[in-house]
């Protein structure tokens, strides 16, 4: 198939040509990222409070966060945001394979993360960490328990909201694999890679910030 | 006029391009799925207005009699819901917004089609939600879903419901994320920022509220469905949550979405009176940049909610000065229409009477929220029929009567019909006859400390209640008014022409209907916004306007 031909079949009806609609959905990605952060920000401010009202019991919950787990997700996730950046640099000169093998390999790392935060959740589970009736907390230190809960119940909110956008991201990449095993991307139309790419740096980047602090900040605090 | 009715009629338009169900559900035409969200939200405002109705017959009496209160919790709350969420949120970004959008920039459709067709469908699941939690016992939180109630104690179906807002918070988020889109990379050719209409400055700066705004409720919203299933204690001051911390995260979003509202129905405004006023906004810098200020000030003033809630009064003084902030904005907007009336040739269509009763109510409404803003006032009339009668004079009196506007001013645009002058000019006035009856003497009942959301009250407060029912019933007819000659004249209308009321705005300068693409070519903008001086000049397109209505 000739190239102009292509150029008009992926070419909405609205747009003048490929470049205005290429930069019409980068400009709308990066809008929507500015909603997510709007959406993680709400969690991240109540973090916030918590931790200033409750900082013994939010050091007592930190401390018993796996953070041997927590830092081969973090690898794990860095590493996936390289392979896909690297599908999208692929997907724009046109080697179908190599964008395909990068796409596969973001797909991996992506399940791998979810698998380390499964077993994570199962420990927490098995320690009686899981917000709730059975919740059940006893470590040194000076703390209300129930303040405990409320670190661990915003700790599940928000790696569990986290983990979501990871599934979603995933289920994203099948349909890019899907469309580039149909040969759907060509240096001119690829605007779909870049664009779950773009969702895909912004789900690490969460990460990013939910590692240190969930995880670090308070590890080496006295409660 | 005959044969200029006989040609726009056999041009192909959006509404006869295509037939049947299918070719309306699965439209991506920004137009289509404009005229999709009107017959939703309409369909919800009746609702909504059927359980004011009942709560107004409640109060006819000050004895309990006609509901339980439990039966009148649940009225207020789905009341509030409905109308807010489903209605006030959308109605004029989803409709007006949607239709008008893209033919004011000259674009062909909204940057992301197929995004927008999403919103409507994630914007009817979401009412779905909310519907079925109406239909399951109702809900009794309040519209505001205050916690611990919610989140412990309400027996009520209260996650369906929240599960309803978080969802129909997506439609909102994606309607202004094409918005905003939309403005910046579809303008056409020559139409530069300071060229756009106030419509567009209104819309834009309400979808910036809208894409910042709602995923704050979203997040807020999960905490308490969390809460609520499995007791996570977030909330729950037992276990050293902080039921406040519900309040302001809640309001971060709640209040701006006050402006979400309001913002809108200014842009309406702005177009109405240049166009029967026959000039230019004053100010136009002004205007579109109150807008901005409206929108940036928004997010500033959300704990006016919580003078009483037990934030500090140093915290309470500062929202306070904030909150006076906004009405400045607001008042440039009001200062400025109104001096676009001075030497203006004004004509008094249907539009142009709810424009003065908008500027009228949306004073009273504006500047008794100065009073709220006031700490000392407020911890006199809070939760009082005060605060009823104020938001209702913005909501109503503000956002609804600009719908009014905006449907009327358009109607002729959406459909190539024009509505029958007289009748709606008489539902312009029952609306406003019965509106002020209504909530007028609401003002005067939270003065004299009459609370809010109680089933029963005191004798005393008879006479004032009576007369707000009354009113109720009159505003009811007024706005059921509209529905029926509306639908009529979709079969019986005259042709309305092209452009009916001569106005400028890229609009006007298509077909009506206009075609799926909006534009036969794209135009290219050489004028500036509300030309009406060109546009009026002898040798002009509508010099002489007077004889040419008249034959």
């Amino acid at each position: 198939m000739p190239d102009n031909q292509v150029a008009t079949q992926d070419l909405k009806h609205h747009f003048a040509d490929l470049e205005h609609q290429k930069a019409t959905s980068t400009f709308g990605m990066w809008i929507f990222l500015i909603t997510e952060i709007m959406f993680f920000g709400g969690a991240f401010a109540a973090y916030l409070v918590y931790r200033l009202y409750y900082f013994n019991a939010w050091v007592a919950g930190s401390q018993t966060m796996e953070i041997k787990l927590g830092a081969i997700n973090t690898v794990v996730l860095i590493c996936s945001s390289l392979t896909m950046v690297l599908s999208v640099h692929f997907a724009k000169l046109g080697k179908r394979k190599l964008t395909a093998i990068c796409l596969l390999l973001t797909l991996l790392l992506g399940c791998t993360f979810l698998g380390v935060k499964a077993v994570e959740y199962h420990g927490h589970w098995m320690h009686h960490e899981v917000p709730g009736p059975n919740f059940h907390f006893e470590h040194e230190g000076n703390y209300d328990p129930h303040q405990v809960m409320i670190f661990f119940s915003l700790y599940f909110a928000m790696t569990g909201l986290h983990a979501l956008h990871m599934i979603i991201g995933a289920g994203l990449l099948i349909w890019l694999l899907i469309f580039n095993a149909r040969g759907r991307f060509t240096p001119e139309y690829n605007t779909p890679v870049e664009m779950v790419g773009l969702y895909w740096h912004f789900v690490d980047l969460v990460w990013i910030y939910l590692f240190p602090l969930l995880y670090l900040i308070s590890h080496s605090h006295n409660g | 006029m005959e044969t200029i009715s006989h040609t726009s009629q056999a041009k192909p338009n959006y509404l006869n391009a295509d037939y049947g169900l299918k070719s309306w559900l699965l439209t991506t035409d920004h137009k289509r799925i404009g005229i999709l969200y009107l017959i939703s939200i309409s369909v919800f405002f009746v609702l909504g207005g059927f359980f004011a109705m009942l709560i107004r017959l409640e109060l006819l009496t000050p004895a309990g009699d006609l509901v339980l209160a439990d039966t009148y919790n649940k009225l207020f709350t789905m009341h509030g819901v409905v109308m807010i969420f489903l209605f006030l949120l959308p109605a004029i970004p989803s409709v007006f917004g949607n239709f008008l959008v893209p033919m004011m920039v000259g674009a062909k459709d909204l940057a992301f089609p197929k995004l927008n067709l999403a919103s409507w469908y994630i914007f009817m699941i979401g009412a779905g939600f909310i519907m079925y939690s109406v239909i399951t016992g109702g809900l009794d939180t309040g519209w505001t879903f205050y916690t611990p109630y919610s989140t412990t104690y309400s027996n009520s179906n209260v996650v369906a419901a929240a599960l309803g807002v978080f969802i129909t918070g997506f439609s909102s988020i994606f309607t202004g994320l094409n918005i905003i889109v939309t403005v910046h990379r579809m303008r056409a050719p020559g139409l530069t920022w300071r060229r756009l209409p106030l419509f567009i400055w209104a819309h834009y700066a309400t979808s910036v509220i809208m894409v910042l705004g709602t995923p704050v409720l979203a997040v807020t919203i999960v905490l308490v469905a969390l809460e609520r299933l499995f007791h996570f204690g977030i909330f729950d001051a037992r276990y050293g949550g902080d039921p406040l911390l519900f309040q302001h995260l809640f309001w971060f979003y709640s209040h701006p979405a006050v402006y979400i509202m309001i913002l809108p129905a200014m842009g309406v405004i702005s177009e109405c009176i240049a166009c029967f006023s026959r000039k230019r906004v004053f100010g136009y810098d002004f205007v579109a940049m109150s807008s901005i200020a409206i929108a940036v000030l928004g997010f500033l003033v959300w704990a006016h909610h919580m003078y009483v809630a037990g934030i500090s009064t140093y915290a309470a003084l500062i929202f306070s000065l904030l909150t006076f902030f906004v009405a400045i904005p607001s008042a440039v907007k009001v200062f400025n229409w109104t001096a676009t009336l001075y030497k203006g040739s004004i004509t008094f269509e249907t539009p142009m009477l709810y424009v003065f009763a908008f500027i009228g109510l949306f004073t009273i409404g504006g500047l008794t929220g100065v009073f709220l803003a006031a700490v000392g006032i407020d911890l006199h009339v809070t939760d009082t029929y005060f605060v009823v009668a104020h938001f209702h004079y913005v909501m109503v009196g503000g956002t609804v009567t600009a719908f009014l506007a905006a449907l009327h001013f358009w109607w002729p645009k959406m459909t190539g019909k024009m509505y029958p002058e007289n009748f709606s000019k008489a539902s312009a006035l029952l609306v406003f006859i019965g509106f002020n009856l209504t909530f007028f003497p609401q003002f005067l009942l939270g003065y004299l400390g009459m609370p809010r959301r109680y089933h029963a009250y005191p004798a005393e407060f008879q006479v004032l209640n009576v007369l707000s029912t009354a009113g109720a019933s009159i505003l009811a007819v007024g706005f059921l008014m509209p529905m029926i000659y509306l639908a009529w004249s979709l079969q019986y209308g005259k042709d309305a022409g092209d452009n009916p009321w001569h106005a400028a705005g890229l609009e006007w300068k298509t077909s009506s209907p206009p075609p799926t693409f909006n534009f036969d070519e794209t135009p290219t903008v050489t004028w500036e916004a509300y030309n009406y001086d060109e546009i009026d000049a002898p040798g002009g397109p509508t010099h002489n306007k007077g004889v040419e209505v008249a034959g």
